[in-house]
Parts: C-alpha cells; structure tokens; sequence
C-alpha cells in the first residue's frame, strides 16, 4: 500500500489512527510542557483535520494572522518534519513564563525568541517521543528553526511538504490552558515512504 | 463598487478593472499578477511547487508554476486579454526558516522564482518588477487598472511595485 499511498484517497480507518496518534502525541507534548513550566496545563482533546490547502488560513484564524512556528527535520526510520504553531500572543506568555519574565508589549527580543525555541523544542521532542514508542522506530529531530510572521507564510512551508504528495494538509489542533487559554497547533509531516512504515509498524498495512 | 476577490493557496482567479485580485500570506509560494494594460484584464495565481512533471499526483493544475501559468494565462485570453500585451509582475519564494543544510525542500522559495522566471520566458511574457526572496511573508494585492502591485509584509511599511 505505501506504493500507491495518498492522502486524498486515504480510507477512514487510516485517518483514525493517524488522529490517535495526533492525540497521544500532543497528550504528552502538553505533559512535557506541564513539566517545563511547573505549572498544571490542562488540554482540550485534540482535533484531528485534513484540510484541503486554501482552508488551512481560516482555520487559523486567518492568513494574515501573526504566529510563531517552530519547524524542525525529522530523520532515522522515518523522514519529513514537524512543526509546532502558537498564536502570538500564546507564544509570548509561554516565553515570558519560562523565563519568569513581565510579558512587555511589541515584538519578541533575542531571549523571548530562544525561550521558545526552547520550548517547541522538548514539546515537539516529546511528541516524537511516543510516536516513536508506539511505532517501534527511531525518530531523530533536528535542531529547531523558528519564524514569526504571517500564519499563510509560515504554514506554505508544511503545506509545500505536502503538496508533493497530495492535496490536503494534515493538522492536530490542540487548544490548552494554564492561566489563559491558549492555542497550539501540531503539524506532522511525513514523506510518502514514512506513511507506510508507520501504518505497518502498528499493524495496519 | 470594486471588489477584490481572493486567491487561495494553490489557486487562481482573473478579474476586470475595477475589481482587484489578492492573495495572503505568501511563504515561499510565489504569486504570479498578469495583466493587459489595455483591457485591464488581469489575474493572479498562487502557485507552491516548481514543476508538476517531477510528480505523479499532479492533476492540481494551480498548485504548479509550470501548469498554473498556463492555466492563468488561458483565462486571461478567454476574458478578452490579448495573449501579445501581457506583462507580469511575481512576488514570494521565501525562505521562512533559517536551516543549516541546504535542502531542495528548504530551498523551495528559490526554486519556485526561478521555474515561475522560467517558464514567463519561456512564453514571452515581460517581468516588469519583482519581489522575491529573503525571510519573510508577503500579502498581495494586484489591480489590473493600474497595475499596482501592492505588498504588505509584518514590521515593514507597504510597498507598491
């Protein structure tokens, strides 16, 4: 099946246990976070979407949107990337908190920016994590890159990513709390081959 | 009253002065504003990879530079533009994360400027300003009345091309 493998057409069988998958990931991303920050941050059960590319935006509350994304390469048994989304204001009482810094007005400063790489770091980490106790394989993250600019600019990225393989975009929303309610977006994004090799790890294919 | 109507992410529309067409967020997808000054027909298309032969599953003719084009241009000349007149103006291809390694994917934004250049020689369209490159998004506006090409980025003041 990893021959002919295709989003568009994808059974619905396939599409649940990717959002299981989604779901356990992102559980133990926010356990990770819970942990950085000391604090206790509850979680909304993830929603797992496909999206066809020109809804993908409004989704997000609009192309235009400010957003920080956190993308790092994915190597070992299985390739492609992950990219974790958070809505400015999010991203910067994230930041502020791990720092123990005042949240301040205006743009993000050196420290604020490697706070929350820092942070997109072992979240992400953490989701791959269980991904990989699940499926058995090796998965290696690569140092993480981040960008805050315009939603539709940053997700084009991923969206390119799977634009070589399909026409949809697969995206774990998870909208979680600990003083203000915050929004976080896992976007996973393995090549074609490494959908095979997930799907038969369990059992699937 | 005018009205500006909206591109997507792989997607295309043509419009009639007044009308106006946009297209936000641009990464490192590249849009693409054809007109004919004369008629004031003009389109824009949001294409977001190189060249459809390199994949199977490319039956998403906006999605390519190479079909998307052509696709723009074809509706251009159906409007009423005259396929001599166009003239083109492109804006994107960003490279919006910063990584060590040099990849083809990280290098998208490069590649899809450098197959959009292409393949308007390639059909004899004249670039007449460009916006391309570096680390940042670009929302758009093209109005074939003047065509204005209008780029907002975040932290930047407009600029029109």
């Amino acid at each position: 099946m990893d021959k002919e493998f295709n989003l568009d057409t994808m059974t619905d069988e396939y599409v649940d246990v990717l959002r299981e998958l989604g779901n356990i990931g992102a559980g133990n991303a926010m356990t990770a976070l819970a942990q950085l920050l000391n604090c206790k941050v509850d979680m909304q059960v993830p929603q797992v979407r496909l999206l066809e590319f020109k809804d993908v935006g409004s989704l997000i509350g609009g192309e235009e949107q400010i957003m920080a994304g956190i993308y790092l390469a994915v190597s070992g048994d299985i390739t492609g990337s992950i990219m974790f989304l958070l809505d400015q204001e999010s991203a910067k009482h994230l930041a502020c908190k791990l720092m123990g810094m005042e949240m301040t007005e205006g743009g993000f400063g050196e420290m604020e920016l490697s706070a929350l790489m820092e942070i997109g770091n072992i979240i992400t980490g953490a989701y791959l994590n269980s991904l990989a106790a699940i499926t058995n394989l090796k998965i290696v993250p690569s140092p993480p890159a981040i960008c805050i600019d315009m939603a539709g600019a940053i997700l084009s990225v991923p969206a390119i990513e799977f634009g070589t393989i399909g026409d949809r975009i697969l995206l774990i929303q998870s909208q979680f709390m600990d003083e203000i309610e915050l929004d976080g977006y896992f976007i996973m994004v393995p090549d074609i081959e490494s959908y095979g090799k997930i799907l038969s790890s369990l059992g699937m294919a | 009253m005018s009205e500006i109507i909206k591109v997507g992410m792989a997607d295309l529309k043509v419009c009639k002065s007044p009308d106006g067409v946009t297209t936000l967020g641009l990464g490192s997808c590249v849009g693409i504003a054809i007109r004919d000054p004369s008629t004031k027909i003009g389109g824009l298309a949001h294409i977001m990879l190189p060249d459809s032969t390199s994949i199977r599953n490319n039956s998403n003719i906006p999605k390519f530079a190479d079909t998307g084009i052509d696709e723009l241009v074809k509706q251009l000349i159906k409007a009423g533009a005259s396929r001599s007149r166009l003239v083109a103006k492109i804006a994107g291809g960003a490279q919006m994360f910063a990584f060590q390694n040099k990849s083809d994917l990280v290098r998208v934004g490069e590649r899809n400027v450098e197959a959009v250049r292409r393949k308007l020689q390639q059909l004899k369209i004249p670039i007449l300003a460009s916006d391309t490159g570096k680390n940042y998004g670009r929302t758009v506006i093209f109005y074939p009345e003047t065509g204005d090409f209008v780029i907002k980025s975040v932290g930047k003041k407009d600029s029109v091309i």
